[in-house]
C-alpha cells in the first residue's frame, strides 16, 4: 500500500501547505535537490495533540512514553504535544487538535470538572484513553477516605461528563495501540482522501466504543456475546485481561468477577464484539504502513 | 472464484515428507511439519497447539497456569499449550474436532513463557482474532509483533466438548477414550476406534451439535493466516495449502527447498480448488443468511451483530 509514503516526501521536503504539489513538479529533480538543501523544520503539517490526566495513575502516560523511538517520531514528524502535565511547560489548556485524556474525573474536585469541560471545548477530537478515562475501570470502585482529600469519593469516566469520540480501552492502553490511534488521527485530519478513509475505516470501531457507553466489564462479553449466541472460544478475551480473571471453561470464557476490574479490555478484544471486513484483512499493508511511518 | 479464498500467493496440494510424522497427523501432516521446520530454522521459538491430557499431564508447565485439575480433564479434550519440540509437536498433531482456545495463550507465551517469536495454529475465527490483536492491541502490549507464523486451518464449523462426546458416545457407540482418530470428510463424520472399528455419521445428525457462534463466521479457509490449510481439495493423505502472507510466502518456499514437503499443483489433482470454492461458498451462503435472519429475529428486536 504504502500509503504512508506521500505524507513523508510532503514532510521532509518543506511546502506543506501547497495543496496537491503536482506530479510533474515533484519529478522535476533539480528543485527537489534545491528544497532538501534547505533547512527542512518538517513541523509546519503536524497536528497538535495534549495529554490531559485526570484521575488516573499515569501508566497511560507511561503506555505513550513506552513506544520510546516510536513516541519521538511521532512528536518529531506528526504531532506537537501542546500540553502535559510534566511533559509541556503549559499551564492551562490550549487550543488542540486531539486531547488524549487519562483517567477517570473526580466530580467531588472542581478543577478537574472545569478541566474536562475545557478539554471538550478546546480539542477537535476527545480520545479517552485508558480503561478509567473510557469505563471508570478500578476508579469504579473507590469509595473516598484517602488522604489528603478524603472527600474526594464520586469518579465518573470521561464519556459521563463530556462527549468522547475516539475510545482506546485497556488497562494499561497499550503503546502500540496508543501509536496506531496517533498515526491515524494525523492521517484522519492531514492526509490524502485515500489515507482519510483508511483513517476513518480504523478509528471507526473505536469511535462506536465511545458511543456505546461508558461501563464495560466481563459481564458484557456474556451480555454482547455469549449470551447474543455470538462466541466461539478462540481465548482472546482471556489473554487480553489485565489481572488474568476469565479462564475458559469447555472452550467458552468464564470470569471470575470479583477479580474483574471494569476495565472492558475483553470485550473489546474480542472480534465478536466489533469486527471490521474493511480494516482486518488489510493488516498486512497497515502494519508495514505505520512501521514505515515510524522508521 | 470470487473472494471465498481469500487473498493468497500460491495454492499447491502437499504432504510431509516424514512418514513417521504421517502416521499422527490428520491429513498431510503439514502444521505439525512446518512448525517443526520453523523450529528448527529459528523462525519461531515456541508453538501455541491444541494438546491432549496425556501430554498435559507429563508436562503441565507448557499449559495454561491456571489449569486447575488435570487430572479431570476427558479423554479429546484440547488444551492449549506451548511447546518448543519436534516431539512435543508430534504428540499435538491431529485435529480434535472440539474448541481449543489457542489464542488464550498468545499473551502469555511472550511473557512467563518468554518467546520472542510465537507460532500459533488456529481455526479461521482464531486468525481474526489475531490479526484484530495486532492492529487493535487493545489488551495485548507487544504481542504484535511476535508473532512470527499464523497457521489457519479450514473450518466449516467446531463443536463444544459435549457434542463431541454426544456424537461419538450416543451415534456412534463408542467410548471416548476408545477413539484413535475423528475426520469430516466425503459428506460424512468418521469416528476411528483404537481396536480398528470405523463408525461413519451423516453430517446432517451433526448439524444440531455445532457450536452456535460458528453460526455468524464469514471464514471457511482462514484467509487471515500466514499459510492456511485443509484436506479439502486435495487426495486422501495430502493436504491443500494456501499461502497468503510475505511471512507465509518466506517460509514456504524455505520448507519446499528443506525438503520437508512433497507438492503437486492443486490444478492436477482431484476434487481441487473446485470443491475448495464450492463449500466455502455453502458456508458463507448459509451463514450470511443467518446474519440477515439476527436483524429480525425478535418482534421489532435484532440479535448483535459482530461485523461493522
Amino acid at each position: 500500500m504504502g500509503l504512508l509514503s506521500s505524507v513523508f516526501k510532503k514532510n521532509v521536503s518543506e511546502e506543506p501547505q501547497k495543496p496537491a504539489a503536482a506530479p510533474a513538479k515533484s519529478a522535476d529533480v533539480p528543485k527537489t535537490t534545491e528544497t532538501t538543501k534547505k533547512e527542512v523544520k518538517p513541523v509546519v503539517d503536524k497536528i497538535t495533540v495534549g495529554h490531559i490526566h485526570m484521575s488516573g495513575c499515569t501508566g497511560c502516560l507511561v503506555s505513550l512514553a513506552d513506544n520510546y523511538g516510536g513516541l519521538l517520531t511521532i512528536l518529531d514528524r506528526y504531532a506537537d504535544l501542546v500540553y502535559g502535565l510534566t511533559l509541556a511547560d503549559v499551564r492551562h489548556i490550549p487550543k488542540m487538535d486531539v486531547a488524549l485524556v487519562e483517567g477517570s474525573v473526580c466530580i467531588n474536585d472542581k478543577l478537574s470538572v472545569e478541566e474536562i469541560k475545557q478539554t471538550r471545548e478546546k480539542a477537535a477530537v476527545v480520545v479517552a484513553v485508558g480503561g478509567c478515562a473510557c469505563y471508570g475501570n478500578i476508579t469504579r470502585f473507590a469509595r473516598g477516605g484517602q488522604q489528603n482529600q478524603p472527600a474526594h469519593e464520586a469518579f465518573l469516566p470521561v464519556g459521563d461528563i463530556i462527549k468522547v469520540d475516539v475510545y482506546i480501552p485497556g488497562c494499561a492502553p497499550t503503546p502500540q495501540m496508543i501509536r496506531n490511534v496517533c498515526v491515524m488521527a494525523y492521517l484522519l485530519l492531514k492526509g490524502t482522501k485515500e489515507q482519510k478513509e483508511l483513517a476513518t475505516n480504523y478509528l471507526k470501531p473505536l469511535m462506536m466504543a465511545a458511543q456505546r457507553g461508558t461501563t464495560a466489564c466481563f459481564c458484557d462479553l456474556m451480555t454482547e456475546v455469549i449470551n447474543q449466541g455470538l462466541c466461539m472460544g478462540c481465548g482472546s478475551c482471556a489473554s487480553a485481561c489485565p489481572v488474568r480473571a476469565i479462564t475458559h471453561e469447555y472452550g467458552k470464557p468464564q470470569g471470575v468477577r470479583d477479580l474483574c476490574i471494569k476495565c472492558g479490555a475483553c470485550y473489546n478484544q474480542c472480534p465478536r464484539s466489533w469486527f471490521s471486513f474493511d480494516v482486518v484483512p488489510a493488516y498486512e499493508a497497515i502494519n508495514e504502513a505505520i512501521m514505515a511511518a515510524l522508521q | 472464484m470470487g473472494t471465498e479464498l481469500g487473498n493468497y500467493k500460491t495454492c499447491v496440494s502437499a504432504r510431509s515428507t516424514n512418514k513417521k510424522l504421517l502416521k499422527h497427523s490428520q491429513d498431510g501432516g503439514i502444521v505439525t511439519h512446518l512448525f517443526a521446520f520453523a523450529l528448527d530454522e529459528g523462525i519461531i521459538d515456541g508453538a501455541i497447539v491444541a494438546v491432549s491430557k496425556e501430554f498435559a499431564l507429563k508436562n503441565p508447565s507448557k499449559c495454561m497456569a491456571f489449569n486447575p485439575t488435570l487430572d479431570d480433564l476427558e479423554p479429546w479434550r484440547p488444551i492449549p499449550a506451548i511447546v518448543s519440540t519436534k516431539a512435543e509437536l508430534l504428540a499435538a498433531a491431529g485435529t480434535k474436532y472440539n474448541i481449543s482456545p489457542n489464542v488464550s495463550l498468545i499473551k502469555e507465551a511472550t511473557r512467563s513463557f518468554g518467546l520472542d517469536k510465537v507460532g500459533i495454529v488456529g481455526t479461521p475465527c482464531q486468525m481474526q482474532a489475531i490479526r484484530k490483536l495486532q492492529l487493535y492491541p487493545i489488551g495485548a502490549r507487544d504481542v504484535g509483533a511476535s508473532i512470527a507464523l499464523a497457521v489457519g486451518i479450514f473450518c466449516m464449523e467446531n463443536f463444544p466438548y459435549q457434542s463431541i462426546v454426544q456424537l461419538v458416545e450416543d451415534h456412534a457407540a463408542m467410548k471416548m477414550e476408545a477413539v484413535k482418530k475423528m475426520e469430516i470428510g466425503k459428506g460424512k463424520f468418521w469416528v476411528y476406534g483404537k481396536r480398528g472399528q470405523v463408525v461413519q455419521l451423516p453430517l446432517k445428525v451433526t448439524h444440531k451439535y455445532e457450536q452456535p457462534g460458528c453460526h455468524v463466521c464469514l471464514d471457511y479457509v482462514a484467509n487471515l493466516g500466514d499459510i492456511s490449510t485443509g484436506s479439502v481439495g486435495s487426495p486422501d493423505g495430502w493436504s491443500t495449502v494456501f499461502v497468503r502472507s510475505k511471512i507465509g510466502d518466506s517460509v514456504w518456499a524455505k520448507a519446499v527447498a528443506a525438503g520437508c514437503f512433497e507438492t503437486q499443483p492443486i490444478d492436477k489433482v482431484k476434487p481441487g480448488l473446485e470443491l475448495v470454492s464450492k463449500l466455502a461458498n455453502e458456508k458463507i451462503t448459509k451463514n450470511k443468511t443467518t446474519l440477515e435472519g439476527r436483524k429480525t429475529f425478535g418482534v421489532g428486536k435484532a440479535l448483535r451483530s459482530p461485523y461493522i
